[in-house]
């Protein structure tokens, strides 16, 4: 029971299917509930079929998180593409690994995947009403007290320097303030900073590396956006940082996370704040 | 409930909706600038945009009324244009894309409920947009860091491309061209000059104007290639006194479009609705627009329409010709019509070219930001319907039709909550006025089955 409160991922399963519910009930998405159910099977199909193939007992809190965050996020006609982005999403955690870790946030990859190479999935970023923005932004605020400190660091980075860039942009360009606000209302960009960006397996375990990562991810989400006008600059931005991660966790080395696991905090503030607890527990399958 | 829908009529809703609609001039991506002091307002205004990659068409409508020598308009656009990038082209076509996209009315008959039939349907009308444009004329001048690009006479507009390092200097050059501009123009003149945008200035040339013969201003076409996909709306809302219509016409190939920085809403569509409303569906459509804008807090785009060019169903309008769509800047589509155009079903050949229609109502407090538009792969048909359901007025005798009529007092009340719904207008004036057009609440007397036996309602008594 310790073990469940202490995984995070309850957490964010309890709170995505309240967003997705929410969002249902309030009418602010126009999704259709089969669209959810062939994630969702595809994705438990991929990993039991990776559990099998590295001879693990598959978990499948994992892939139900990337099933909830790819039916917010991801719009389709059809099927098929959903279903392909979840097996791209759940395969590249076992087919594209490096050090012992998989290279890229599997709802983000699969997502670009789709929107890259094929015209028949989308991301609906301007989609979310003030409500359900609201509703993201408190899950969100929510998930710092699950995580208990670990990885809170990455969306509170990835926001602010995001959030810093747009007003840095509208102060040069004059324009009023209402603009950036605009900009930041945006469902999307909450859940993805929260619920994306923010996920310990991708991100580097190093504290410093991990702020280079979510801050250099928001830079480039912003270049890509206003610069070259590329509407999904978010979601190719965090595909970039994971591959590039690598490089940076070989400059910060740390200790792998295991779901669980308080956060690493930088040397400097290490001598101020009391020293984390680190429980022991078996480390999960993926 | 073997009710069955029959027949159908093409109730032709007309123009004086779009009229009610649209209402005098209008600006859209501009701003008028008049030159004397008349009132001009910014209203509505209607722009077809052509999106392929980075292809772009944008036609602007032009229902500018007033003096013609006070027509001025202003148009941020992201690159020198030349001359053969500019066209003027006929209000025709704008009109016919705005009568095959708009919200449309479809009217069923109930059939004789005694009788069991097959059900066929029926037909439409709608609201047309409304919209606008205008122009300024201008003098070459090369003073205060402002750069006259281009300068050209196309149909009755004469066109300046101006780029400008600072947007007092600008502004002072427009205001000695005898533009006026609204308070705060320069804040936002500024803030495109600093996104490297140039400035698309157009006046009406009379002498041209004369020759064509026309009272109107023509729609002016700009072409170009740019990777924003966006309207710039925030000019226009500088001097709107209130709110501004525009609608937003997009053809593209892969399927419809949506704004990603406001909310695109589906308009409420596909309801039953009181048959009165066939004689009011100008002022039902506007009023529940109206309804549904304050609903989403005032910053919504709305869908109206998102369709595949080659067909529709029930059709408001044909689709337009390819001769039409090249014309709109559609490059892809064959030249010369080859007619592959199936009203109602889809076509042999497909077009190739879908349709969205996207409404909105704005300014500078719910929409601070341009419009920015991303295509989406969303194929999927989506139209403003409205149903009229006609009850069977015969004089049915049978068990059926006593069910029948016992039905409809309940279907008129959902209706009647529908309508009152969508338009925030009173309950019990739309009962009247459903009752006074043959829709009537009240239960129907169950006649004795003596009476029906012998027929002889006369002698009772």
């Amino acid at each position: 029971m310790k073990g469940l409160l202490n995984d995070p991922r309850i957490y964010q399963i309890v709170t995505l299917s309240g967003l997705l519910a929410f969002g249902w009930l309030a009418r602010a998405f126009d999704i259709d509930p089969v669209h959810f159910i062939a994630i969702l099977l595809t994705a438990c199909a991929a990993q039991a079929l990776g559990s099998f193939m590295i001879a693990t007992k598959p978990d499948f809190k994992s892939p139900l998180i990337t099933a909830l965050s790819l039916t917010l996020l991801l719009r389709a006609d059809t099927l098929w593409p959903l279903m392909a982005a979840a097996a791209i999403a759940i395969g590249s955690k076992f087919m594209l690994r490096l050090n012992g870790k998989h290279i890229f946030n599997p709802a983000n990859i699969g997502i670009v995947a789709m929107v890259l190479l094929t015209d028949a999935a989308w991301t609906t970023p301007g989609q979310w009403g003030t409500a359900i923005w609201f509703a993201a932004l408190l899950a969100g605020a929510g998930l710092f007290v699950t995580y208990r400190a670990a990885r809170f660091d990455v969306p509170l980075i990835f926001l602010g320097v995001f959030a810093a860039s747009l007003f840095a942009r509208a102060i040069w360009l004059g324009d009023p303030f209402a603009i950036p606000l605009l900009r930041l209302e945006n469902g999307a960009l909450i859940l993805f900073a929260f619920f994306m960006i923010s996920d310990p397996k991708t991100t580097p375990d190093g504290a410093i590396a991990r702020a280079a990562f979510a801050g250099g991810a928001a830079l480039l989400a912003y270049v890509l956006t206003f610069h070259f006008f590329i509407n999904d600059g978010l979601f190719y931005a965090l595909a970039i940082a994971t591959l590039v991660r690598p490089a940076l966790e070989w400059l910060d080395p740390a200790p792998h996370y295991k779901w669980g696991d308080p956060v690493t905090r930088p040397k400097i503030l290490r001598r101020f704040l009391p020293p984390l607890k680190t429980p022991a527990h078996p480390a999960p399958a993926e | 409930m073997q009710r069955s829908l029959k027949k159908s009529l093409f109730a032709a809703v007309s123009a004086i909706a779009a009229a009610s609609l649209t209402g005098g001039a209008v600006a859209f991506c501009g701003f008028y600038v008049a030159k004397a002091d008349t009132k001009l307002f910014n209203k509505a205004s209607k722009v077809a945009i052509m999106r392929d990659d980075d292809r772009t068409v944008i036609t602007m409508a032009n229902d500018f009324q007033g003096d013609l020598a006070e027509f001025a308009m202003v148009i941020p656009v992201p690159v020198v244009l030349e001359e053969g990038q500019i066209h003027v082209t006929e209000n025709a076509i704008l009109d016919h894309l705005d009568a095959y996209t708009s919200p449309r009315l479809v009217e069923y008959f109930d059939d004789d409920p005694c009788v069991m039939y097959e059900r066929r349907e029926l037909m439409s009308a709608m609201p047309m947009a409304g919209a606008i444009e205008e122009d300024g004329g201008i003098r070459k001048k090369d003073s205060l860091g402002v750069t006259i690009e281009a300068q050209y006479t196309v149909g009755e507009y004469d066109i300046l491309i101006l780029s400008a390092e600072e947007s007092d200097g600008l502004s002072t050059w427009l205001k000695q061209n005898g533009y006026k501009l609204p308070d705060g123009a320069e804040a936002t003149l500024a803030s495109y000059i600093k996104q490297d945008t140039k400035f698309f200035v157009a006046k009406v040339n009379l002498e041209e104007q004369a020759q064509t013969n026309l009272k109107y201003l023509r729609p002016l076409q700009i072409a170009f290639e740019s990777p924003k996909f966006m309207l710039p709306i925030r000019l226009g809302t500088l001097n709107a006194d209130g709110k501004q219509e525009l609608f937003v016409f997009t053809l593209t190939r892969k399927g419809r479009v949506e704004t990603t920085n406001y909310r695109t809403v589906k308009l409420p569509s596909n309801m039953t609705v009181p048959v009165y409303v066939k004689n009011e569906f100008g002022d039902f459509y506007k009023t529940m627009f109206e309804q549904q804008v304050e609903k989403e807090n005032e910053r919504a785009v709305f869908l109206e329409y998102a369709w595949d060019m080659s067909w529709c169903d029930p059709c408001a309008a044909d689709p337009l010709s390819s001769d039409e769509l090249r014309e709109l800047g559609v490059y892809w589509t064959g030249g010369g019509d080859q007619s592959g155009i199936m009203p109602r079903r889809p076509a042999p050949q497909a077009q190739d070219v879908f349709v969205t229609r996207l409404h909105v109502s704005y300014d500078a407090a719910h929409f601070p930001e341009d419009l920015m538009f991303k295509e989406t792969g969303d194929r999927s048909n989506f139209q403003g319907r409205y149903v009229l359901q006609h009850p069977y007025k015969g004089d049915a005798q049978c068990d059926a039709a006593e069910s029948y009529r016992a039905e409809l007092p309940k279907r008129f009340e959902t209706e009647a909550q529908t309508l009152a719904n969508l338009t925030g207008w009173d309950i019990d004036d739309i009962r009247n006025k459903m009752n006074d057009a043959g829709q009537s609440f009240e239960e129907p007397k169950n006649d004795s089955w003596w009476k029906r036996l012998w027929g002889n309602d006369d002698k009772e008594g």
